[in-house]
């Protein structure tokens, strides 16, 4: 598990290995959404956080269909299906590999990004911490989603509608926990519900992205 | 597809599957490297012994060689025999990325990965697409001389002949089953 980990960041930071990509993508919603709104900073800081978590989650969402469809394409899935690790620990590797690609590197830019869009100083250490929580579960239902669609030609139109309503609890709970530690508010509620979401989806999901990567490879 | 087939190979024993198109070679291979479930019948050896390879390597192009088999050896909990390099001719491609081979060159480095993975049984669909001449008698001295010669199993689905002395041959035309009877009791219907 650890190799095909350690081969999949490595296939990533190569050339055309889409590393950069999420990240790009995170930054350019960014940094776009000041001119769309307007300069007023009064309704900038109160969106602030509702604009990063859902640019993030745009930004994971891009990369997802990656996953699994080029080991597809070359064989390598069939492989892996017939080598000695369990496909329930290659679901966990890949969504670990996505998260460590995307995941990590958007919530380290997260806060930094937040001075363009007026974020309150006090909501920096929430987006961070929740991002740092809430973005293993996009790639862990992200991976499921991929193992669904992974047999699919072009399947990231049905990818993404699959995953998105998904993805829509992780995103409120994300969201509503930034804001409340931004207005000084008890966030404990939404910051333990996320990280319920992320301890859940790693303990169920793999094995139906096993499943579903079992008939897809039939 | 197939019906009616059964056989048994014994070890250091290579099997050579043989048929036209479409008759199932891929397929029984697949089922027997549990990728499918046969819609009946059993198939008994230690599946843990076994490793399939299709007509696609699996190779990454954004990988040098060495890397690549480095890689699946990892994967099998096996050093990378330093013989491997000489056995398929691959010395000098080592720290070449994958990408930048020839076809036939990036099918030798899929067949060294059968050497790198150390499994008993192998199944191979077609291992020789692509491969010249002299790669075909590399290929074939590692099955017989390497794998065979240390107790291994050899399944393999070709056209071509492969100058495997004492290997069994299986036609498969023999088993074709009725097209249209098998496909319907298979859960493949409900999908």
């Amino acid at each position: 598990m650890i190799a095909l980990l350690r081969r999949d960041l490595r296939l990533a930071t190569r050339a055309g290995g889409g590393f950069g990509l999420g990240l790009v993508f995170f930054l350019i919603v960014v940094v776009l959404v000041p001119f769309g709104v307007g300069p007023q900073t009064a309704i900038l800081s109160q969106i602030a956080s509702g604009i990063l978590w859902v640019a993030a989650l745009l930004a994971a969402l891009l990369s997802l269909d990656r996953i699994f469809a080029l080991d597809h394409e070359d064989g390598a899935l069939a492989l892996l299906a017939t080598a000695p690790i369990p496909l329930e620990m290659v679901g966990v590797a890949k969504a670990v590999a996505h998260w460590l690609t995307t995941g990590l590197p958007l919530s380290i830019a997260a806060p930094v990004l937040g001075v363009l869009l007026q974020l309150q100083p006090s909501a920096y250490v929430f987006v961070a911490a929740t991002l740092f929580l809430g973005t293993p579960a996009l790639s862990m239902i992200g991976t499921f989603g991929a193992a669904l669609t992974v047999g699919i030609r072009r399947g990231g139109l049905l990818l993404s509608l699959l995953v998105l309503p998904l993805y829509v609890p992780t995103l409120i709970f994300g969201a509503e926990a930034v804001r409340r530690g931004a207005q000084g508010l008890d966030a404990v509620t939404p910051l333990l519900m996320l990280a319920g979401i992320t301890a859940g989806s790693f303990a169920l999901l793999p094995f139906a992205t096993a499943a579903v990567l079992r008939i897809n490879l039939r | 597809m197939l019906a009616g087939l059964s056989f048994d190979v014994a070890a250091g024993q290579a099997l050579i599957l043989r048929g036209p198109n479409g008759i199932g070679k891929t397929t029984l291979l697949r089922v027997l490297a549990g990728l499918q479930d046969p819609v009946a019948g059993t198939i008994d050896f230690p599946r843990d012994e076994c490793a399939y390879a299709s007509h696609a390597d699996g190779i990454k192009s954004a990988l040098t060689v060495q890397e690549n088999l480095a890689f699946w050896a990892d994967v099998y909990r096996n050093p990378v025999p330093a013989t491997i390099w000489d056995q398929f001719d691959l010395a000098s491609l080592r720290e070449r990325f994958a990408g930048t081979l020839s076809a036939g060159q990036k099918r030798r480095v899929g067949l060294a990965r059968l050497g790198v993975i150390g499994r008993k049984v192998l199944f191979l669909d077609e291992p020789t697409v692509s491969l010249d001449g002299f790669s075909v008698k590399l290929f074939s001295s590692f099955i017989r001389d390497v794998h065979l010669a240390a107790g291994g199993i050899a399944i393999i689905a070709t056209h071509i002949d492969l100058g495997l002395d004492g290997a069994a041959t299986l036609d498969l035309t023999p088993y074709a089953a009725d097209k249209n009877s098998a496909s319907s009791d298979s859960d493949e219907a409900f999908l």
